[in-house]
């Protein structure tokens, strides 16, 4: 054990670097990222191991590693990967790469393009072997099949996950009102599924579902009851939410939030370790059901999608491919995030229009129709476990095939500026209180933030029927159609005089508003500021937290209010000319269910601002084609009029908020900068530090790596000519030489490191060179000094560039990373170019 | 319809680590004969009040005439009365329901447990253990960024593996369970400490 503790301090130790450059902000602490990473435990779940560096750097620092414990059976069990160019004929030990490099430090970004060619290496190689033996030809046709296999993991476990949260959230939302007797586990629809209470009036009750005050008090009757059921609700509100935020904060602080800006950020090829790892996993699984049965302003949706994200990284470990290839592990996420979307709406397609539209970087065909599988694979997973008893994949499923008029396009518009006022506003409003959260007190009390929310929310909530009933409940309520079948009180219309049997269907033809839907009507009104205000401080706070349930809820309200107003406004104007032609008495002509349904998909699209897969999840809920006309204009309506106050949606703010590393592809460069006067270094800095190919010795490549914290050196021929050879980051630049001293005879400072083929001329006395040459990538992106930033912004997005060097007169000049250009764009935009922390 | 079956899969998985091997030995178990029912809405019709009923029927049966017991209307009028209500086939599986929300209660209170050994009996432990000097010791290592609480254990556990030639596993476990406390520990900095992300 002994031993292991030592080869990790030296591991360590040698692995340190002064002034780490990925995390700018004082009080960062030195060392606590750069760690090693061994790619046989390489995956998002290990973040760093610091395992003793941190507290021994003092004495280990600069003693010379004694003993190779348990060191090389890591490196000698690597065959040949990324560069595998060079034969490797002698029994070089450099000719195999390190274990490592290759691989990225924490809050980095990847680099797309050298990630996409390592991979078609390794598939040529596979293609080129498979030719040679049958074994050979098997291990290439399941390596062709494994993105498959892996799609249909990925879609079985989260349908399995996602089933089991609407069980558990189901149940644990009408534990706030009750308790089933013939079973603790049923919730009060499954408690009551044979029981055979006949009434309209008592359908929701019977014997073996017990409220708290029944319980306690014997009656469910009085001021007494009310009392009673009150205080537990709120107590179990209190208890759910103090639950969910103690375990995010024990466990894992990752699992907090919605989970998408981040999703998308790492999908534009950030790495967050741990952020998609096992534990995140488990807590963001059983704190999510806790989170929305608490009664907060939240849905599931949005961790629906981290928690299919998970499903797929952890499961990306099962395979070699996967594993290693950080842009083959994002093409696999994209696909996740269909799946989550899948599930959450049990909507297939739109969870590929959501992945494609609203978060995927990087989305090929091949990417399209492996979230196609995969979604479908979910969908059928979750309709199997059959989570609501009904054979409908979502609570707020509806069927309506009413037809609508042309001229209902104006109010259905209205809604959409409706829902883009909101979306604007609410952006807004959210950004500024997160950033209060962020920088003052508030942020260091997320225990009472929650707390107080969630009293303030159950107090607030419970003596308005429509915002004690969970967020899921109300949509479908407000969705529902009134037919003769149901007897809730927005369908308290007064019955027609003549209650005979006129036509033989459920539809009913308009009728005036009676007490009760103007009981309904109040209440709903005072429901949605409630639920305006109240979402506003609850996104973002520190429990698992979806935007897409509270966003449809508040349209749903909007909507119905107007659909209910248009019906009376049609019931008592029937004479009007724009109601003359279709709506005559007797006639059903307006159906409030659809502007609810209108009204959510408008809120939802001026928050998010989806539009496509918007409409395609709103119609995969509703199965009616014939709405899409309405939808469309809904949303894109609400689009526009969101667009106007503000062009990003509430995820790309929040990414913003943050400082990731987004470049944002949907935005246009508009400035006429030119490259030279964005690139490093600038004008009055000192000159660019490079490497040259040869004469440089090992102790002078790390004085230069150590007293310099760039990512990466360019490598020049001779520091006269500064004329251009290739690229080497400085992760595998320490990895590579501290692996040589240790591994490789007679490697020491005084040794040349050498670039190039092959190894110059020495004296004879001199120690060996070490040849890195296989570390350099040889073809980096260069452009001249005078290319115009539009151009150079537009290479980093469609190439997925990480740095890119910058060329005058075929002399290198500078280097330009995405962090300088996020930098550049944030001051053009006269945002502090400071917020953007990461590289 | 293997409603049951895929049920268990799904609570198998919800602790992380799918079983799949024993899904299919129990759908046949799960299913019960109370799972299945047959709900008939029928809406007012002259003066009887809208009734809902619920039978326990297949699907085959699941229509008014079947369900619909009393008949509230006589002979002739049972076709108009039948022909408001609605009727509605559901399933359920109650035994992936019973099991779903055990395997959740039991996950969610082995982290509540595990979280209160964390935090309370742990350190407790440590200091019964290991007496007061060591620990007086270890706040001399505290470095910049090691916060208080995690510096003593750390140095118990080396001392600890130092001085007793545990069995490799346990060590393994141990150093396991360390290095993810480490993480959590700097998730918990970065997340509500520093802001940097998610916020």
């Amino acid at each position: 054990m002994f031993q292991f503790w030592t080869s990790l301090y030296r591991k360590y130790a040698t692995e340190r670097i002064p002034g780490f450059e990925g995390m700018e902000n004082p009080g960062y602490c030195t060392g606590s990222f750069d760690g090693l990473h061994h790619p046989s435990d390489d995956d998002d779940d290990e973040m760093v191991d610091i395992a003793g560096a941190t507290l021994d750097f003092s004495t280990t620092e600069d003693d010379p590693p004694l003993s190779t414990g348990g060191y090389e059976e890591y490196s000698s069990s690597r065959a040949a990967g990324m560069n595998g160019n060079g034969p490797t004929k002698l029994v070089d030990p450099l000719e195999d790469p390190v274990p490592g490099v290759g691989t990225y430090e924490d809050f980095n970004t990847i680099d797309w393009v050298r990630e996409k060619s390592k991979d078609r290496d390794r598939h040529r190689e596979i293609t080129n072997k498979s030719r040679q033996s049958t074994v050979a030809l098997l291990h290439s046709v399941s390596d062709a099949f494994s993105g498959w296999l892996l799609m249909l993991l990925v879609g079985l476990m989260s349908g399995a996950l996602a089933g089991g949260i609407d069980i558990a959230a189901h149940w644990l939302t009408d534990m706030k009102g009750g308790v089933c007797l013939i079973g603790f586990w049923f919730n009060h629809e499954h408690c009551c599924w044979t029981s055979n209470e006949t009434t309209f009036q008592e359908r929701d009750r019977c014997p073996q579902w017990q409220s708290w005050a029944e319980l306690i008090t014997g009656t469910s009757e009085g001021a007494f009851a009310y009392i009673v059921n009150y205080l537990m609700y709120i107590f179990w509100a209190l208890l759910f939410s103090f639950l969910a935020v103690t375990l995010v904060r024990a466990f894992a602080p990752y699992a907090c939030g919605s989970g998408i800006p981040e999703i998308k950020t790492i999908l534009s090829g950030f790495i967050i370790r741990g952020y998609l790892g096992k534990w995140t996993l488990i807590i963001k699984t059983i704190t999510l059901v806790l989170a929305v049965s608490s009664g907060l302003s939240l849905g599931k949706e949005g961790p629906l999608v981290h928690v299919a994200c998970c499903c797929a990284n952890i499961l990306c470990h099962l395979f070699t491919k996967y594993r290693k290839n950080e842009a083959k592990r994002r093409e696999v996420l994209s696909a996740a995030a269909a799946v989550g979307v899948s599930v959450a709406f049990g909507a297939p397609i739109g969870g590929v229009l959501f992945s494609l539209e609203e978060v995927s970087y990087y989305f090929p065909l091949k990417t399209l129709w492996r979230s196609f599988f995969a979604a479908l694979v979910a969908a059928f997973t979750l309709r199997s476990i059959n989570p609501f008893g009904n054979s409908r994949l979502v609570l707020f499923y509806v069927e309506f095939h009413a037809p609508w008029h042309l001229v209902e396009l104006a109010p259905f518009i209205l809604l959409g500026i409706f829902g883009g006022l909101w979306g604007a506003l609410f952006i807004r409003a959210n950004i500024a209180w997160c950033r209060r959260r962020k920088s003052t007190r508030l942020g260091h009390y997320p225990v009472i933030e929650v707390l107080v929310v969630a009293a303030l929310t159950a107090v607030l909530a419970f003596p308005n029927s429509y915002t004690r009933m969970s967020g899921a409940e109300l949509i479908s309520e407000l969705f529902n159609d009134c037919s003769l079948l149901d007897s809730s009180q927005l369908c308290g219309y007064k019955q027609p005089t003549n209650t005979s049997d006129t036509g033989a269907g459920n539809s009913l033809a308009d009728r005036p508003a009676g007490k009760g839907l103007y009981t309904a009507l109040w209440q709903l009104a005072l429901a949605l500021v409630f639920k305006m205000l109240i979402t506003v401080i609850t996104f973002g706070m520190k429990v698992p937290s979806g935007l897409f349930i509270p966003s449809m809820a508040i349209g749903a309200i909007a909507g119905r209010l107007l659909g209910v107003g248009m019906e009376q406004l049609a019931y008592y104007n029937h004479d009007w000319f724009i109601f003359k032609g279709w709506c005559s008495p007797g006639a059903d002509c307006i159906t409030p269910g659809l502007y609810a349904m209108v009204g959510a998909a408008a809120c939802l699209g001026g928050v998010t601002r989806m539009t496509v897969s918007l409409v395609v999840i709103m119609f995969e809920l509703t199965g009616g084609l014939e709405y899409i006309v309405p939808l469309m204009a809904a949303t894109m309506t609400s689009k526009w009029v969101a667009d106007a106050f503000g062009r990003e949606g509430i995820y790309e703010a929040h990414i913003r908020l943050n400082g990731y590393p987004f470049l944002e592809p949907k935005e246009e460069f508009e400035h006429s900068s030119l490259t030279v006067d964005v690139m490093r270094p600038r004008r009055s800095d000192p000159a660019l530090a490079v490497l040259t190919q040869e004469g440089m010795t090992v102790g002078e490549v790390e004085a230069l790596v150590e007293s310099t914290h760039y990512s990466g050196f360019p490598v020049v021929v001779s520091k006269e000519s500064q004329r251009l050879v290739g690229f080497a980051l400085r992760r595998d630049l320490l990895i590579s030489i501290d692996n040589a001293r240790k591994r490789q005879e007679g490697i020491v400072s005084a040794s040349q490191v050498v670039f190039t083929e092959h190894a110059p001329s020495q004296a004879p006395d001199a120690p060996p060179p070490l040849r890195l040459r296989g570390i350099m990538d040889l073809s980096p992106f260069t452009v001249t000094d005078h290319t115009p930033m539009d151009i150079t912004v537009d290479i980093f997005r469609k190439l997925g560039l990480r740095q890119c060097l910058v060329t005058h007169n075929g002399r290198l000049l500078g280097i330009i990373t995405k962090k300088d250009i996020l930098k550049h764009m944030a001051q053009i935009a006269n945002r502090d170019p400071d917020s953007i922390l990461f590289n | 319809m293997g409603a049951g079956g895929e049920g268990v899969c799904v609570c198998v998985c919800v602790g992380g680590e799918a079983r799949y091997e024993q899904t299919c030995l129990l759908p046949v178990l799960l299913q019960n004969s109370e799972d299945i029912r047959c709900k008939c809405i029928c809406p007012p019709y002259r003066d009887i009040e809208g009734q809902i009923y619920k039978q326990n029927v297949s699907l085959k049966d699941c229509n008014c005439l079947h369900v619909v017991e009393p008949m509230p209307v006589d002979g002739k009028d049972v076709e108009a009365y039948c022909l408001r209500c609605e009727c509605k086939y559901e399933e359920r599986s109650s035994g992936t329901i019973k099991v779903t929300i055990i395997i959740y209660l039991s996950i969610l209170g082995l982290l509540l447990l595990y979280m209160v050994y964390l935090t309370l009996l742990e350190p407790m432990l440590k200091r019964r253990l290991f007496g007061h000097s060591q620990l007086i010791q270890s706040d001399d290592e505290v470095g910049v960024c090691v916060s208080l609480n995690i510096a003593p254990f750390a140095n118990a556990h080396n001392v600890l593996s130092r001085s007793h030639s545990r069995p490799n596993v346990l060590n393994k476990v141990e150093h396991a369970q360390q290095r993810w406390r480490r993480q959590v520990q700097e998730q918990r900095k970065s997340v509500f400490d520093r802001h940097v992300v998610l916020s």
